[in-house]
């Protein structure tokens, strides 16, 4: 049955959920339980379960993400989580030489069953250290699971998908998706990890994204609509693995691609995922693919820099048009 | 502690044992049977074999990339160990880590680590997890003395204590490192002060003395379990060869070197068993034969032993695809 809810109360229900039948799971990070969350997402959960469960931690980012990692190679199903992207860097250490190295260095006998969430992504005006897109690092290292939940229904569902793997999920939720509102179905079958969904159908050119640039996508579709354009816009919801298939299915019905990302453009998964193309679709194109990223600066505060600085529909708009015209 | 004769055995041969497993490492480096980073634990076996001697089989051990006497010390077999040093897949590794990162899922041994500090929080997290199971077991973590420069420790020995976690921290103050003297770099090098002012129960014992480390051990394990709180332990010794394979030593004196060998823990132990009239008891020569052919197979063991086929290769980075 849906009913219709904010992303935050999805994500805390889904933890709920996760708490209620498995005593294995427990929350820990900064402000979690007597603050109720940086983001208020686990507003209520010390109250309903306790200190020992929702776990207050120093500004330890390191130790506490290692502890998370400890705690899961010891039986535990621990969600880990991390302030914001920016202050992941701290924990770097622990996310890539421990957790998503100990599986494949111990020959296969430690698994890592640890959840990571962070809130991720600009558009707050909250400048060069609260604001960047760094999911797409993450996915870079082979051994952990990147997820990038857009909707109502991912930030759900995820939870309990990243819980149920034995090995190390990052969770990344665009900061500002906290209060969208939209239709959840508790009840419905989740979407595997490293499906990628196709949320609007189209024949004239594909549009790849993720996160809160999948709003910007299906915004820019109903103006290209209007002037005769229909897209394809695909959600990867998972930047590892990625979904190939769904991918090259689509280009091979469009035969046109633009990315769309918040991260920047060098040495990006909007990059990864034009090298795919190539390597998997290059024959298949009838234009050359196109990105549209972040402009390659640290976040300005400023507001009118800051939205210059972003993917906005209005690019997307007007990067597809171009596209179309070059026929 | 009762040091009775086959206590006094175990722990010769213990130590003897480490030595001349790792003596026949430098050997084998040599002939390049042995790549990669080899550091030896030469002159620091006391620790290993008292620390070991108090742990229960229930205990978990995180260990640092100088680890081949820990693991020994934990009953890692030597074959395996020397297997995976050939990089075979009999390795306790499956030839996935070498020397640095040896694990034993058995004995739960949990490595070998090679960030300086990096299973700190590793430690704190199984201690949790024991504390929020009600087990009752104990977390080991050793560590050297670079450790304690870095922020890890420091954030670790907080939550450990905050928490009141069964962690027992074993700093091994070699002095260096690798070739920076701790003088340098600390200025308090009394590290056990450090982990007091986290209010830590610490303690600053001879590292060179086994029967030393193996009292202050079991009693560490015991006030773990009876005041459900972490302790430290700081062991004071020194290590014989250079850092690694690759090291010229430039950064200390050989007359330095040569007086903490007076203080070798074989030698040490030796004179404690003479005034205790237990050595009279201990047939070295016996035991050298036993400990060498044990090396030898292991030897024999890791040489015989398989590389994995590359199509393996992609194995093991998630776990699916762990026996696809």
């Amino acid at each position: 049955m849906d009913n219709i809810t904010t992303y935050r109360e999805a994500v805390k229900e889904a933890i709920r959920k996760a708490m209620h039948e498995d005593e294995r799971v427990f929350l820990m990070g900064e402000d979690v339980g007597h603050y109720g969350g940086c983001y208020a997402v686990s507003m209520g959960l010390l109250e309903e379960f306790g200190a020992e469960r929702i776990i207050d931690t120093p500004l330890s980012e390191s130790a506490f993400t290692g502890a998370g990692i400890g705690a899961a190679m010891n039986g535990m199903r621990p969600i880990v989580e991390i302030m914001t992207v920016n202050f992941s860097l701290l924990a770097l250490d622990q996310i890539m030489n421990n957790a998503a190295t100990l599986l494949h260095m111990s020959g296969g006998q430690f698994n890592v069953p640890l959840v990571i969430r962070m809130a991720t992504g600009g558009g707050k005006q909250l400048a060069a250290q609260h604001s960047h897109s760094l999911e797409g690092w993450f996915a870079h290292i082979p051994g952990l699971k990147v997820l990038t939940p857009a909707t109502i229904q991912d930030a759900y569902e995820m939870v309990g998908l990243a819980l149920s793997d034995p090995d190390p999920v990052l969770i990344f939720e665009n900061a500002l998706l906290y209060n969208s509102k939209g239709s959840l179905d508790m009840n419905a079958i989740p979407t595997p990890i490293g499906k990628a969904l196709i949320h609007k159908a189209g024949k004239d050119i594909t549009i790849i994204t993720y996160g809160i640039s999948l709003f910007k996508a299906l915004e820019a579709s109903k103006t290209l609509a209007e002037v005769g354009i229909d897209v394809e816009v695909i959600d990867l919801r998972s930047l590892r693995p990625l979904d190939n298939e769904t991918i090259m299915n689509s280009i091979k019905k469009t035969h046109r691609v633009i990315i769309v990302d918040e991260g920047w453009k060098s040495g990006s998964i909007s990059a990864e995922i034009m090298a795919r193309i190539n390597e998997q679709a290059f024959y298949e194109l009838d234009a050359p693919m196109e990105r549209i990223c972040t402009v390659e600066v640290p976040l300005p505060y400023a507001k009118h820099l800051e939205d210059a600085a972003l993917p906005q529909p209005q690019k997307i708009v007007a990067m597809a048009k171009k596209m179309m015209s070059k026929l | 502690m009762e040091l009775d004769f086959n206590r006094a055995k175990e722990f010769f041969k213990g130590m003897l044992f480490i030595r001349r497993f790792e003596e026949r490492c430098v050997e084998l480096y040599s002939n390049q049977k042995i790549r990669g980073f080899l550091h030896l634990y030469i002159g620091e076996e006391a620790i290993a074999v008292g620390l070991m001697s108090a742990l229960s089989e229930e205990d978990a051990i995180f260990a640092t990339y100088r680890e081949h006497g820990h693991a020994l010390a934990r009953g890692v077999s030597a074959k395996t160990i020397m297997a995976e040093m050939f990089g075979k897949m009999e390795g306790c590794s499956r030839g996935r880590g070498g020397s640095m990162h040896l694990f034993n899922a058995a004995t739960r041994f949990y490595g070998g680590s090679a960030i300086v500090a990096g299973a700190l929080p590793l430690a704190v997290g199984m201690a949790l997890a024991d504390k929020m199971m009600k087990r009752n077991r104990v977390t080991v973590c050793i560590f050297g003395d670079g450790a304690v420069a870095e922020g890890e420790f420091h954030e670790s020995l907080n939550l450990a204590a905050l928490w009141r976690l069964p962690v027992l921290f074993v700093c091994e103050n070699n002095r260096y490192a690798m070739g920076t003297a701790l003088t340098l770099t600390e200025s308090e090098t009394n590290i056990y002060k450090k982990a007091v002012s986290y209010k830590i129960n610490s303690k600053q014992i001879d590292g060179m003395r086994v029967m030393d480390v193996a009292e202050a051990a079991k009693e560490a394990i015991a006030y773990i379990h009876s005041e459900k709180a972490p302790m430290f332990l700081e062991c004071l010794t020194y290590r014989f060869r250079a850092h690694s394979m690759f090291d010229a030593e430039l950064y200390r004196q050989k007359a330095e070197v040569d007086e903490w060998k007076k203080r070798d823990p074989l030698i040490l132990f030796e004179e404690s068993l003479k005034e205790k009239n237990l050595w009279s008891a201990i047939n070295k020569a016996e035991i050298e034969d036993e400990i060498k052919i044990t090396i030898d197979e292991a030897v024999a063991f890791a040489e015989n032993g398989t590389l994995e086929p590359i199509e393996d290769l992609e194995k093991f980075v998630y776990s699916e695809a762990r026996h696809g």
